[in-house]
């Protein structure tokens, strides 16, 4: 396993993806193509199902180590992680096992179906013939996920890297259907399971942020103007009865919309439509945290389906009957869209991106202001005479969003964070004046510098009422800006509102708390939208 | 009479009329070690054994008044014998025991129960009451023996080197740096930072020798440098310094590396749970050595460690202090890039 203890050694430590993608790379060079296999495997989600839960491993390990409940809990709350915890509080181990990536990965399945005691005792001699590292690693392989950033995007970037083919037809080799045991590496590299043809996406156009005025741009009548939304920017192919959704990040994430895959299976022409991703609730988009629930899960539970419907609104076609239509412009595109959904029946939650009709450039600044009140996070303005371009081109396609809404409240409770974060306090709650006293009205995660991060962990040491558990109450003293995107009243809520997406704006040390917001303050919000 | 006080301004000997480590200006002060968060600027006069004197006189001021002792040397001040004991911590670093009356109290400043090659080892010291640090005060803190941690650095050398990589440690100017030397004396050219190289100037002033080292100067050659070891002080981490270095992999050398968190906070390329601090074994079997009745714990996990050693059967309490990490980081930053 020392290949792979390193692998996760250097990757766990940079926050440069280069850095991520040379351990990979060499980590490729160095394993057996079924080690690579199984890390592959292991990093695309598709894992054998754990044998073992965290609460018997940490019930093992405590019966081990003989130290009361309440330590362990403080120790794991310094940790913020289980599987490392008891990796660090486990014995000295007595001698020395090594086995490859692949035959801990044989374990773990032939495990599962063992009854406790056996799995007990393989676990117990496994910890015993592992330091710290590896035991940590066992712990993740054994029963919980590795949560060290290679994501699937970095993965695939490695393997194009180390193999020269294409990056993203490796992201759909990964993700297609294919198991360790019954296929080879080289076989997975070139995609002999699946049909790259069918899937292949088209780099995305993106926009710059407005910074010039509107009438800089011309006349109003070139453009096309429609609402910018805080979904997932999607690429949606059909070709061949095959549908592929990809996320602007490159990831193909199909699995993750049945009802996007339901909505077009019938639809007769091979297309492949530009659009975003969004939380949809009897037709009005929810915010993107609601979206979030829905994202990076193996499974769609018949639940989080109702709970969080997800829809599509097409913004442009890139393909139509298998032709490359992006050198069209803008205009033809449109035209082309919309006799698609003229001449298709789709569900409601399929919607042709709204063009925004105005005769002057004046009366567009008020729709931008109002934008907020559909939950669209402003506008976007696209020249109608130009062709679907690679990436981002100045001059043809801004984003001009609405400004976030911003106040002033004082830090009262702070948590520690997890990860990286887990030594620092970075998960804070803040409150408004009401009457005497203070009422909370969000909780943010925090938004700030690394440097000013450290800084109000410090602070927080030793100003925190608490000396136990992971939450600490501190002194009414630090104000911070906090943005969000909208506000309602809420009856769920002490404070009486509902805050949208809160996040810290910046730390205000020139405010002390008698400069903060009141409820009242905060409430004439609501009515100013 | 209880024979120590915790004042405001420090740890206060009732009969004797002196401070330990006192974090505000008084008249006479006894010193464990040298760190700044322990030994600070204002006071009258300063008492230290002989090894710290020069680091004292250095970091504070070289005219102040001090007087410097051996380790098991006792005088005594208005009726209480005062002694120095090794602590094993950082180069001059001492318990101070007090006597009075037949009763023993010691305080142990910071110490790590394990030896480092360089700095005398910690020695256990019985008495009545026992005033420990707990710096790193959880079970989850359990140090890797020196031979291994030594071999990880000097791997981690190797693959630099062979990818044409320099390797660069931070660790405090006084007590790590020194100890990072210690470890890797004889693999190849150690640069160190005017800061630490000052230190070692006033460290081998006394009998101390310390491996041979060279000063980086603000205008280096980068050529020269290239491939080698370099020590700064981690108040450098994302320095100017830092990124005139050629191709340099960046290392931190610390007992919070231990944590996973934290070696990814510190955006560096490895972290070595490298401590001159007692870990969870190391203070336990302290405690237990001194044979104390009662045991005070200072900086660090004091509420942890103090709530388990009553539960373990050792009456125990916590005790507010201005001594710690945050407090040594601080006046370091301040003094390396001065």
């Amino acid at each position: 396993m020392k290949d792979f203890v390193e692998l996760i050694s250097a990757v766990e430590i940079t926050n440069k993806t280069n850095a991520k993608i040379q351990a990979l790379v060499d980590y490729f060079t160095k394993a057996s193509d079924k080690d690579k296999l199984w890390l592959i495997s292991i990093f695309t989600g598709k894992r054998p199902p754990r044998p073992v839960t965290s609460t018997l491993m940490k019930q093992w390990c405590m019966e081990i180590i003989d130290l009361p409940e309440w330590l362990f809990l403080e120790s794991y709350s310094t940790v913020g992680d289980l599987g490392e915890t008891l990796a660090l509080l486990l014995p000295e181990p007595t001698h020395k096992t090594d086995k490859t990536l692949s035959d801990w990965m044989q374990d773990v399945i032939r495990l599962k179906p063992k009854s406790e005691e056996e799995k007990k005792a393989y676990v117990l001699n496994a910890w015993s013939g592992l330091n710290m590292q590896e035991r940590f690693i066992f712990n993740k392989l054994i029963g919980g996920s590795f949560r060290i950033g290679i994501s699937k995007k970095t993965l695939v970037n490695a393997l194009a890297k180390y193999s020269g083919i294409d990056a993203n037809q490796l992201m759909h080799s990964i993700i297609g259907n294919w198991d360790v045991n019954s296929i080879s590496f080289e076989a997975l590299l070139n995609g002999d399971h699946i049909n790259y043809d069918n899937s292949k996406p088209y780099p995305f156009c993106l926009a710059y942020a407005l910074k010039k005025k509107l009438d800089e741009l011309g006349n109003i009548e070139d453009w096309q103007v429609e609402y910018k939304w805080d979904g997932i920017r999607g690429q949606i192919i059909k070709r061949n009865d095959e549908i592929y959704i990809w996320s602007r990040g490159e990831e193909l994430v199909t699995n993750q919309f049945p009802e996007l895959i339901d909505a077009f299976k019938a639809i007769k022409p091979d297309f492949v439509l530009d659009g975003e991703i969004l939380a949809l609730k009897d037709s009005n988009v929810l915010f993107f945290n609601d979206l979030q629930k829905r994202l990076n899960r193996k499974n769609v539970s018949k639940k989080l389906l109702e709970e969080v419907p997800v829809g599509f609104y097409v913004y442009d076609v890139l393909e139509f009957e298998n032709e490359d239509i992006r050198q069209e412009t803008m205009a033809i595109r449109r035209q082309i869209l919309e006799n698609f959904f003229s001449e298709n029946e789709l569900p409601n939650y399929i919607k042709l991106s709204e063009v925004i009709q105005v005769k002057t450039w004046g009366n567009l600044k008020a729709i931008r202001e109002g934008s907020r009140s559909i939950n669209s996070e402003g506008l976007m303005l696209k020249h109608k005479h130009t062709e679907y371009h690679v990436g981002r081109k100045k001059g043809d396609w801004w984003k001009w969003k609405v400004d976030p809404l911003t106040i002033d409240a004082v830090m009262i409770y702070a948590q520690k964070g997890s990860g990286r974060r887990s030594s620092k306090y970075t998960d804070y709650t803040f409150a408004v004046k009401k009457d005497d006293g203070l009422v909370t009205v969000a909780k943010a995660y925090s938004g700030l510098k690394d440097k000013e991060i450290t800084e109000i962990s410090r602070w927080v040491n030793k100003n925190a009422i608490e000396k136990f558990g992971p939450v600490r109450t501190v002194k009414p003293e630090l104000v911070f800006e906090i943005a969000f995107e909208g506000i309602a009243l809420s009856k769920r809520h002490k404070s009486g509102v509902a805050l949208r997406f809160p996040r810290i704006k910046r730390w205000r040390q020139d405010k002390t708390v008698n400069d903060i917001d009141t409820i009242s303050s905060v409430k004439s919000l609501i009515h100013a939208n | 009479m209880k024979l120590i006080r915790f004042t405001k301004k420090g740890l206060y000997c009732v009969p004797g009329k002196f401070y330990l480590d006192p974090w505000y200006p008084v008249d006479y002060a006894v010193i464990s070690h040298g760190h700044a968060d322990h030994a600070r600027w204002g006071m009258k006069h300063y008492l230290c054994h002989y090894h710290s004197k020069p680091i004292l006189q250095h970091r504070i001021n070289s005219d102040i008044s001090i007087q410097s002792l051996g380790y098991n040397e006792p005088i005594t001040i208005n009726g209480v014998i005062v002694s120095f004991h090794p602590a094993g911590h950082i180069i001059g670093s001492a318990q101070i025991r007090l006597e009075y009356k037949g009763f023993i109290v010691v305080f142990t400043g910071d110490y790590k129960t394990t030896d480092d090659g360089l700095t005398v080892p910690y020695e256990p010291v019985k008495c009545h009451e026992f005033i420990t640090e707990s710096t790193f005060g959880l079970p989850i803190y359990k140090w890797l023996p020196d031979a291994i941690l030594k071999q990880q650095m000097q791997n981690w050398i190797t693959t630099n080197q062979s990818n044409n990589r320099t390797s660069v440690f931070f660790g405090y100017s006084l007590g790590k740096a020194q100890r990072i030397m210690k470890m890797l004396e004889g693999m190849d050219d150690i640069y160190v930072h005017n800061a630490i190289h000052k230190l070692n100037e006033a460290i081998v002033s006394t009998d101390i020798k310390l491996p041979e080292t060279r000063l980086i100067t603000s205008n280096f050659n980068k050529k020269d440098i290239q491939n080698k070891i370099v020590i700064l002080p981690p108040s450098l981490l994302g320095s100017r310094l830092l990124k005139r270095i050629p191709n340099a992999a960046t290392a931190v050398c610390s007992g919070w590396m231990q944590i996973r968190g934290n070696r990814r906070w510190r955006s560096v390329d490895a972290g070595f749970p490298v401590s001159d601090h007692a870990d969870w074994d190391g203070l336990l079997s302290a405690v237990k050595a001194t044979e104390a009745e009662k045991v005070y714990v200072t900086h660090g996990s004091q509420a942890t460690f103090s709530k388990y050693l009553n539960e373990v059967g050792i009456p125990s309490e916590e005790v507010k202090t201005e001594y710690g990490e945050d407090q040594l980081n601080e006046v370091e930053a301040k003094a390396s890039t001065a």
